[in-house]
């Protein structure tokens, strides 16, 4: 992929959108049949699902907490998923992704319900175009409630970064590329509280305060979508 | 795998923090005793030691020569590692990294690839075929809390440290280092703010962020961990935190 010449050109960004845009976003619950909940997420070219399974005996058994149960993710990404196929299984940065995707999640769970059990959610990239991670939190969240596990809200996320000076929502993968800045965020909506927050780049601490502005804006966007999805899943319609 | 915090430790802890207090009797925003050695390891291009409070992190560097990514040829390569060793803690256990401490090495490896600490353009040998490497692996000898600034302190105290090696393909004068970028986690306990946790502190929190700062306050990398979440206030105000301790931290840097 070649650096274009400009990334934003009156005001637009290449693939058209404004700077507070999101990418075209769509959401399915309960897309597969063996998980107990799961979701297949695409925000603009990325194609993500999630499968959550429990909440099931932990094994290792060790694993287990005597009072709580343990949430456990994994994110991964398929070998053709990017340019260059990727090694298969987990790396350094899944393994971080793997992290902060259980503690963006974890705030909206109630562990003490489950005791001893482990709930475990899985993230299958199957082709990413930049923000991956919060794709990967967005089908996870609706995954999560699919499969009935009691929840304070969905989680909802999305990146924002700075492209030629502009604060940006939602980066495609030219943008996070070339541009200076990228940070995923994710949050509870009907709290107003961020529980994953990271960045590479470069902001000011005004930037910094816009960037969070437009990724609450974000956020909240998906969030309804996300609720749309489930809704149209567990509606029951009245037929009079 | 996580140690165990006794109930009425954790409840001390946050009822101290209710009222502004912690258990080694530090005000919220003031950072552990910390010092900073340089260059005590002779087969190391640069190396320092950080200690924070009972924390205790040792960084060497070391500059090779490797082939450059295809999509950066005459840009130096920059590898972060930490090594969580088992006699810093009795919950560490040797084998193939950790969740733990995978992200410890990202992070600082963020903040200094992000903020560009390094002219890594300055470190091609023959575009295309040769340029520099530089290794920055820390090793953490006594987990106390609040590694990532340590080790982000104790890399940055090492890059500044690098002599250049004796070799004809280097040309420089010196090592290439144009940023002083600065880790400072805050911790979130029971909704108070505090800097620098401790270890204690560490088990009992809610949420943490690091935030890096350069020079000009600017961000160039931040993260946040733990199963807690924070408000828009309270990122706004672990900003101005870290940016004022930074200063300080800096500062040892000489």
């Amino acid at each position: 992929m070649d650096k274009p010449e400009k990334l934003m050109v009156d005001g637009k960004r290449l693939d058209g959108r404004a700077p507070e845009e999101l990418r075209p976003l769509k959401i399915v619950a309960g897309i597969l049949e063996r998980a107990d909940g799961s979701a297949y997420v695409e925000m603009g070219n990325n194609k993500v699902f999630a499968a959550v399974y429990g909440p099931r005996e932990m094994h290792p058994r060790h694993d287990a907490k005597p009072d709580m149960a343990v949430l456990r993710c994994r994110y991964s990404m398929a070998p053709f998923s990017v340019d260059d196929r990727k090694r298969p299984g987990p790396d350094r940065r899944s393994m971080e992704i793997s992290k902060v995707t259980r503690e963006a999640l974890a705030p909206v769970l109630f562990p003490e319900l489950y005791p001893r059990s482990v709930v475990d959610v899985f993230i299958e990239i199957l082709q990413a175009d930049a923000g991956t991670r919060t794709a990967g939190i967005n089908a996870a969240s609706v995954a999560l409630a699919d499969a009935g596990i009691p929840m304070k809200d969905l989680v909802a996320s999305v990146a924002v970064g700075k492209v030629e000076g502009t604060i940006v929502l939602d980066l495609t993968k030219v943008e996070d590329q070339y541009g200076t800045t990228d940070m995923p965020m994710a949050i509870i909506p009907r709290k107003k509280v961020i529980t994953l927050l990271q960045m590479d780049g470069h902001l000011t601490g005004e930037e910094f305060s816009r960037a969070i502005d437009l990724a609450f804006q974000g956020c909240q966007k998906i969030y309804e979508a996300q609720r749309q999805a489930l809704k149209e899943k567990y509606e029951v319609r009245r037929e009079d | 795998m996580a140690e165990i915090v006794a109930k009425v430790k954790r409840d001390y802890i946050v009822s101290l923090a209710q009222q502004d207090k912690r258990t080694d009797g530090r005000a919220l925003d003031q950072i552990r005793q910390a010092s900073i050695k340089k260059g005590l390891i002779q087969t190391a291009n640069g190396s320092a030691r950080v200690k924070l409070g009972k924390t205790h992190v040792l960084v060497g560097v070391k500059l090779g020569k490797g082939e450059p990514f295809p999509d950066t040829p005459n840009s130096g390569i920059l590898m972060v590692n930490s090594e969580l060793l088992p006699m810093a803690s009795p919950t560490f256990e040797s084998g193939p990294p950790r969740e733990e401490s995978v992200e410890l090495s990202r992070v600082v490896d963020r903040g200094i690839r992000e903020s560009e600490t390094i002219a890594l353009d300055k470190l091609a040998i023959k575009s295309g075929e040769e340029v520099w490497t530089v290794f920055i692996d820390m090793d953490v000898l006594d987990h106390d809390g609040n590694l990532i600034d340590a080790a982000a302190l104790a890399a940055m105290a090492a890059l500044l440290n690098v002599k250049p090696p004796e070799d004809e393909a280097w040309t420089l004068p010196e090592f290439p280092i144009v940023q002083r970028p600065v880790a400072v986690t805050v911790a979130k306990i029971n909704g108070k703010l505090l800097v620098d946790p401790d270890l204690e502190e560490e088990q009992v929190m809610d949420a943490r962020l690091t935030l890096i700062t350069k020079e000009d306050g600017s961000l160039c990398a931040m993260q946040k961990g733990g199963i807690g979440y924070f408000t828009q206030e309270e990122v706004a105000q672990a900003y101005s935190l870290a940016k004022e301790k930074a200063v300080e931290l800096r500062k040892l840097l000489g």
